[in-house]
């Protein structure tokens, strides 16, 4: 296994989730990690261009994130992507099913992605869920 | 002589400060140094293992009034 690659699958629509997922594709891929980012199910809606950026708090800790301006989770994914070479792609399941069409996705998001691709990637390294 | 630049990631959660001071890190010339100012005790230890990490230079941390002064050079 090779332990400089993590995949990770963003599906929540909480805050908490999706903020966690993003601080550690963001400073993984900074410290050299191949990272992969496979956004689905009720995560790939807030990337999309002029949707709700904000998603609700899980618990306590998402609202004070919310209250005191923590940077907004979309920010840190493309900073991944523009700081340490992040991959992030939509599942291309999802993007069928909510009928996102080419150019609707934040700038930062690469071509839809399947489940086989995605596999044989997240085969060569840690996979984390959220 | 090698520059000093400051980064002021005062207000910013982790990873914020670190975000910042990488930015930073992309514009300056090897062997400048680099002044991260954090409000966020969190980015004070998180930033020196990052450097570590990645083989940078760190020059060390003080903190005045609730500020950590976070001080590094970039070496390659």
């Amino acid at each position: 296994m090779e332990a400089n690659r993590i995949s990770l699958v963003v599906l929540s629509d909480k805050r908490e989730q999706l903020q966690m997922a993003a601080m550690i594709a963001s400073v993984g891929a900074v410290s050299g990690a191949d990272v992969l980012v496979f956004l689905s199910m009720n995560a790939l809606r807030y990337f999309v261009k002029g949707a709700e950026r904000r998603a609700p708090p899980e618990g306590p800790m998402g609202a004070l994130m919310e209250q005191k301006k923590v940077l907004a989770f979309q920010d840190l994914f493309a900073s991944a992507v523009e700081l340490g070479g992040a991959k992030v792609h939509p599942c291309s399941m999802a993007i069928d099913v909510l009928e996102i069409k080419d150019g609707q996705l934040e700038d930062f998001i690469g071509e839809p992605m399947g489940l086989t691709q995605f596999l044989d990637v997240a085969s060569q390294g840690q996979v984390w869920s959220f | 002589m090698a520059d000093r630049k400051v980064v002021d990631a005062r207000g910013s959660f982790c990873p914020g400060p670190l975000m910042e001071l990488i930015a930073a890190m992309k514009m300056v010339e090897v062997g400048d140094e680099i002044e991260v100012l954090s409000s966020d005790k969190g980015s004070a230890s998180e930033i020196p293992q990052w450097i570590k990490k990645v083989g940078h230079e760190y020059l060390g941390s003080v903190e005045e009034g609730g500020v950590w002064h976070v001080t590094v050079r970039r070496t390659k």
